[in-house]
Parts: structure tokens; sequence; C-alpha cells
């Protein structure tokens, strides 16, 4: 199944967490431009994934295999993963005080440059486009001198997330309950960010809890996450099935993997 | 994560070389003729050979601290030389042209050119290489503003007057055991008098360079700001990488007269031994301003170096509305231990104070802070301020707070916080999902720790202290 033109490919992962087996046979393949949801209860995995495939330490795969553009990402660091084109945004996005927003971004931005073999960016050129970053997330400019999340509000720091991404370019993002804690408006502000970056070379992972986050990104498969592995996957519809029933009739449902084999 | 951090934080020690310059060094050895013969080197005048003398005397009789949060073999005073001095310093060379290529490119290989046209513009330098002054530079455009900068053995000949109203009036030569030993045996150090109403009109700045193998180095500085006069001074300190433990005991003194202002920042960078504590600087350091009248002190320090440090900066807040502020980064790794801190000791009505403390621990150092804030009967309407943060990088390191406080009237207001933090798994990996290595993920996370202090660094040493702690940080990932 595996294909050759697949931005990312996961096949029957096992990943573990403190000698805790969280993630239980997960298959997953995104094309580029694809818009995958992820949605399924909590404690499912969902946060588990997005940590295994960035590879963060403390995150063991025990078997399984993981390609992002053909390339084997489960051999990679951390840094080269990013510097690949993987980025997560983060549930819980950590505080980096006195290290200014712009001070951090640009250095992230430089090192992802000097790996393609590119020359750093001039300040003048980062801080333009960091303040149009800015408008686009709603955040103002002055955020961008504070420290990295210190003192943020809750949905400040999932904006200032999707303003990383904004700057970073990358090719898979994986949204991690960017919605999360967010008002309606800035619900439309982070999708229209989403929207904006959407594009036949750049593909999405949007883990949600809710359908309403999808009228905004329009989704070309929604997946349920439940127990470490997908146990339904399907269009946008799904989403919506979701939302009128809950997981409970899913929980022991076979796998999707499964029923295909 | 502590591997990945500790391998990033192994680094080199990059002023740790030699140089090849032929000295004139006493041998080893401690006693009223080696300070006759210090005092003679220097052709002293005798009111100064006394004031050794009788420090030597009282020294003798004063026993070792050990109260500090530090753990070293006990120094053996007699094996250590005491003089040492550059032989080509000995006609005392009239201009750089005739001062040894070799100490020039000494300091030139530590980023301090002192050759006029290659040095940074606005600040004047005074170059100390073991026991001696090499060269002070700018003096000429100092004199036209009627500063005085100049090595302290040239003052206590040019300038009797001053130096003898000043030197052991902040720091008595009872003081402390270091102190009372400094009197004795210092050797060279800066001296600077800024007049009254005059804005120093360029950066001071003294280099310590200790390069002679068993030797001391006792540095002595004395800061006089005359009423409404203004100056910065900064003083760099390195030394080779060596295997044997060297002492540096130094003296500072500043004075703040009325409504004067001094800003004293240090960028110490002492060898600090290897990985496993072999050899580095003992820098033993008593340094103390009085302020009087609404006047301001304040000490900046960037310390990163040496292996044992020993140095509380203090302010003894005489006259009425006057301030002292103390801004710390002490970083230790390795075997290094740190115990410092200040002490604000306030004797004036609304005298006010800041103390702001960061310290950072890696690998197996300990890194203490040890602060005393004394408001006095007479300190109506004091105010003090301390902040009190530790980071934690590994799990091996230690750090301590001892804060002091003595309160003898009840308006003054003293406000204390305190934290301490760690590099945290979640950070790194915040750093290096966004393409940062481990390397420079964690100087990021540490410089922006230590903002508040560099902020208060003259411009151009905020990027230099910068550097350093990412030199000191820097090391091979694998
Ligand atoms: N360090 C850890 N040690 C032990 N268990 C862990 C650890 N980290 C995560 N887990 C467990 O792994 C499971 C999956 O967690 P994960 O955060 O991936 O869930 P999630 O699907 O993102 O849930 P949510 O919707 O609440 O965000 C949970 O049961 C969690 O308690
Ligand atoms: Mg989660």
């Amino acid at each position: 199944m595996s294909n050759t033109n697949s931005l990312l490919t996961i096949k029957d992962l096992y990943a573990s967490v403190e000698d805790k087996q969280i993630i239980k046979g997960l298959n997953l393949d995104i094309k580029p431009g694809e818009v995958h949801a992820i949605m399924g209860p909590n404690g499912a995995g969902k946060s588990t994934m997005g940590y295994v495939l960035s590879g963060r330490e403390g995150y063991t795969v025990d078997s399984g295999s993981v390609t992002l553009g053909g390339q084997d990402l489960l051999d990679m660091e951390t840094e080269d993963r990013a510097r690949a084109g993987l980025f997560l945004a983060f549930q819980y996005p950590v505080e980096i005080p006195g290290v200014s927003n712009l001070e951090f971004l640009k250095a992230s931005v430089d090192a992802q440059r000097e790996a393609r073999g590119e020359e750093a960016i001039t300040s003048a050129e980062f801080l333009k486009e960091a303040k149009i970053a800015c408008k686009q997330v709603d955040l103002p400019v002055s955020f961008l001198k504070r420290g990295v999340n210190e003192g943020f509000s809750g949905g400040e720091k999932k904006r200032n997330e999707l303003m990383q991404m904004l700057l970073l370019k990358p090719k898979l993002c994986i949204l991690d309950e960017t919605d999360s804690g967010l008002d309606i408006d800035a619900l439309q502000v982070v999708a229209e960010g989403v929207n904006s970056q959407r594009s036949a070379d750049r593909s999405f992972i949007v883990v949600t809890h809710y359908q309403r986050l999808l009228d905004y990104i329009k989704p070309d498969f929604v997946h349920v996450l439940s127990g470490g592995k997908i146990v339904k996957s399907g269009d946008a519809s799904l989403a919506l099935e979701l939302e009128a029933q809950g997981y409970a009739w899913l929980q022991n449902a076979p796998a999707e993997d499964e029923l295909e084999g | 994560m502590t591997e990945q951090i500790d391998k990033a934080l192994a680094r080199e020690y990059e002023a740790g070389f030699v140089s090849d310059v032929e000295s004139e060094t006493f041998l080893p050895g401690l006693d009223e003729d080696v300070i006759r013969r210090i005092s003679g080197m220097k052709n002293e005048p005798e009111w100064m050979l006394e004031w050794r003398l009788s420090a030597f005397r009282e020294w003798l009789e004063m026993e070792e601290p050990e109260w500090a949060h530090v753990d070293y073999p006990k120094i053996d005073f007699q094996a250590i030389s005491y003089y040492s001095a550059p032989k080509s310093m000995k006609d005392k060379p009239q201009s750089l042209d005739e001062v040894d290529p070799e100490l020039l490119r000494t300091y030139e290989k530590l980023g301090i050119p002192l050759i006029e046209q290659q040095m940074l513009a606005g600040i004047a330098v005074d170059a100390v290489f073991d026991s001696v002054s090499v060269v002070t530079t700018f003096r000429d455009k100092l004199e036209e503003a009627g500063v005085i900068f100049c090595p302290i053995s040239e003052a206590i000949k040019k300038h009797p007057d001053l130096v003898k109203k000043y030197i052991g009036s902040v720091v008595p030569k009872k003081d402390n055991y270091y102190a009372a030993l400094n009197c004795a045996v210092f050797t060279d150090g800066s001296f600077v008098y800024i007049p009254k109403g005059t804005r120093c009109p360029m950066e001071l700045s003294t280099y310590f360079r200790i390069n002679e193998q068993n030797t001391g180095q006792f540095e002595r500085t004395l800061i006089i700001a005359d009423e409404g006069s203004h100056v910065s001074y900064l003083e760099g300190c390195t030394a080779p990488q060596r295997d044997e433990n060297q002492l540096h005991a130094a003296v500072v003194e500043l004075v703040a007269l009325d409504d004067a202002e001094i800003k004293y920042s240090t960028v110490q960078n002492w060898y600090p031994g290897d990985e496993d504590g072999k050899g580095g600087i003992f820098n033993f350091v008593t340094k103390r301003g009085i302020c009087h009248t609404n006047a301001k002190i304040s000490w900046t320090q960037v310390e990163t170096g040496s292996s044992v440090t020993w140095k509380y900066p203090s302010c003894i807040l005489k006259g009425d509305n006057s301030v002292g502020e103390f801004y710390s980064v002490a970083l230790t790794r390795g075997r290094q231990q740190a115990d410092t801190g200040t002490k604000m000791i306030h004797l004036g009505k609304n005298t006010r104070s800041t103390i702001i403390s960061k310290g950072i621990s890696a690998g197996k150092s300990n890194n203490s802070y040890r602060g005393l804030v004394r408001m006095n009967p007479g300190a109506k309407g004091a105010r003090n301020f301390t902040q009190c943060d530790s980071l934690l990088i590994g799990d091996l390191c230690g750090a301590h707070t001892f804060p002091y406080i003595e309160s003898r009237n009840p308006s003054a207001i003293i406000e204390h916080e305190a934290t301490t933090s760690k590099v945290s798994d979640e950070q790194m990996f915040l750093c290096r999902q966004r393409g940062l290595d481990p390397e420079k993920a964690v100087s990021m996370i540490v410089n922006g720790f230590c903002k508040e202090v560099f902020k208060e660094l003259p411009m151009e040493f905020a990027v230099e202290a910068g550097k350093l702690l990412e030199i000191s940080l820097e090391g091979s990932v694998g």
C-alpha cells in the first residue's frame, strides 16, 4: 500500500512512553496537499502520535516504519525532522522566559535555511515577514518582543503556534488541538490561517475534538484514533456522525486495516 | 536529555594559551622581605610600604574563612610567587612601539587590541599582565577631561594624596583574610579619578591576564567619582589552562561622592579547571563601594570562569537617597564552585537597593547565592528588592540560596523573591522541533534566563557576554 508519491507513510507503528505502549498498530498515508483530521477520545494517543513522529525524547518506537517524503523519519534527530519539513503545533505550548518570540523564530528559520544550504535571512527582511504573520493570526506586533509564550493567554499561545507555522512553511503540519480554548473569532482566524497555507505541496494533520473546526477547514479525510490505532476512517461526513453519536459505538469496532485485510 | 545537554556544555576554554614572554618572577614564599621587594620593584614611597607591612602583620593573626559553601584544598601561601612581570617591562616602555610585541599579541588574541587604530572606539583599556600594567590607552584624551586613569602603582607616586585618602577607606585592611593579604602584596590594578561634575567621556576598562605559572595575582583597584560625576568601568579576566590552581585575590574599592554614579561591570572568565576539577583559578575577591548623598553604585557581573569563586560586590549606602544595585549572572559547570552575592548596607534615609541574581548550574557544579540586606536604625524609608533565580541543567548540580536580612528600622521595606527552574524537556523539545540543535537551544534558553542582567551591561559587552555564555555552553554534539 506504500505509495511512492505519499508525503507521509506510517506503517504498523507501535510506540511506547515510559514502558507503556500507547501507539498500537498505527497506519496512515498522507499525500501532498491533503488535510487529514484526527479525532478520538481523551487518552487515545493523538498527542503521543505527534510526539513520536517528531522524535521527542522518551518516546520509543517498538516496531513499524514512518517515511516523510520517502526518507526514513525514525532514523532522524528531532531537529532534522523539523528541517525536513515536519512541524508540530503543540497542544500545550511551553514558555521560554526571556527569549523573545522574534529571536526564537529567526533562529528557527535560520537553522532550517542553513540545513537547506541557504543564507540566513536578514533581520529587516525577517521582521517584515514576522509582522505579516502576526497580522494573519491577529496578534499585535508587540508579541514579537515578548518572551516565547511568556504570560500569553491560552488562545494567544495557540495563535502563536500558528504564527510559527506560517513563518517556517513546513511540508507537514501537525496541529494538535490548535482549536481548543479559542473563542469563536480566534477559531476563524486559525482556520483562515490554515486555509491560506493549504497548497499542493503542503499537508496537514488536524487533531481536534470539535466538528466545528472542520466546518472551516474542510478535511479530505477524517480518522478516529482510539486505543493507539485508527479504528475508523471516512470523509468529512464522519465528523458529523461522531458529533451526533460520540465514540462509544466505535470503541470495540475492529480497526480499518483489519477490515480491509 | 541530560546527556544531550552535557554534551552541549562540553566546551573549550579559548583563552587557555600561554604567552611566551620572559618574566622576572620572585621565588615562591611570603615574608616581610618579599613585601619590601614588591614595594621596591614599584619604587613605592615609604608610607605605602608601611601600610603593606601593617596589613601583613594583621594577616598573620587572621584565620582563613571557612563559612562559604565551597570546598578546596588548603592553600599553601609559601608555595606561591607574589610577583611576576615581563622582563621587557623593566625599563618602562614609554609608548606602544616600545612594548614587547608578544604582549600586544596576547591581548589581540584575547580580542583586546591595544593598537590605537584597532581599538574599540570609546573604550580606554588598562592591560594588566601578571603583576604589572602593560599599557593604558587613550590617556591623553582622558586627561583633557581631567580624568585620571592609570595603573595604581603609578597613582601611588603621582597622586599620593588621593590614594592615601581613599585606599582602605571602603575595605579596611583587616576586613577579611584575603583582603588583608591583598593589602600586603597587591601588585597592580587600575586607579580612576573622575573630577567634580564630569561625565567620563569614554568607557574605562581593565583587562587582567594571568600568564606565569605558580604566581598569584593580587589586583587592587580604586575608583573615585567626585561630586556629580559619572563613570562606567568594565573589567575582564582570563588565564592559561593549567593543572595547578592559581590564586587571584583582588580588592576593589569604589567611592561615589555626593550625586556621583559609578557603574562597574565584570566579565570574569578565569580558567575554570577541567571536567574533573583539575586546575583553575581560585577567585577570592572583595569588592565594595560607598555611596554618599544621592550617589549610585551599580555592580554588574557575568561570572563564567574560575574553579572556585568567592565574591560579594557590595554597597554601603551611607548618604541619604543613595542607590545600590547588583546584577549578577554566575554560570558554573564541570566541578566549578561559586559562592557569590552581595551586601547592601543601608545607613542613610530613603536609600534603595536592587539585587537581581541569576545562577546557572550545570554538570557537577555548585552555585550559591549569598546576600545580606541590612537596614540600620537610620535607614528610614529604605527599600530593597531582591530577586534570586536559579536555573539547573541536569540533576547532578546544586543551587543554593543564603539570604540574610537584618532590619533595624521598622519603616524599611525588604522584598525577596526566589525561583528555581530547570531547562525543561519541553523547552528543549520545542526548540528542536523548530529545527534548532541542542547546543543552540540550551544557549538560547540560558541567555533568555539572564536577559535582565545582560541589559545592564554596556552595549559592546552585552554582546560579548552573550557570546561568552554561548562559548561556555558550546560543544560538539554527536
Ligand atoms: N509520560 C507518560 N507516562 C505514562 N503515560 C503517558 C505518558 N504520556 C502519555 N501517557 C498516556 O498515554 C495516553 C495517550 O496520551 P495522549 O496525550 O497521546 O492522548 P490524546 O489522545 O492526545 O488525549 P487528549 O485528547 O486528552 O489530548 C494517555 O493515557 C496518557 O496518560
Ligand atoms: Mg492530546
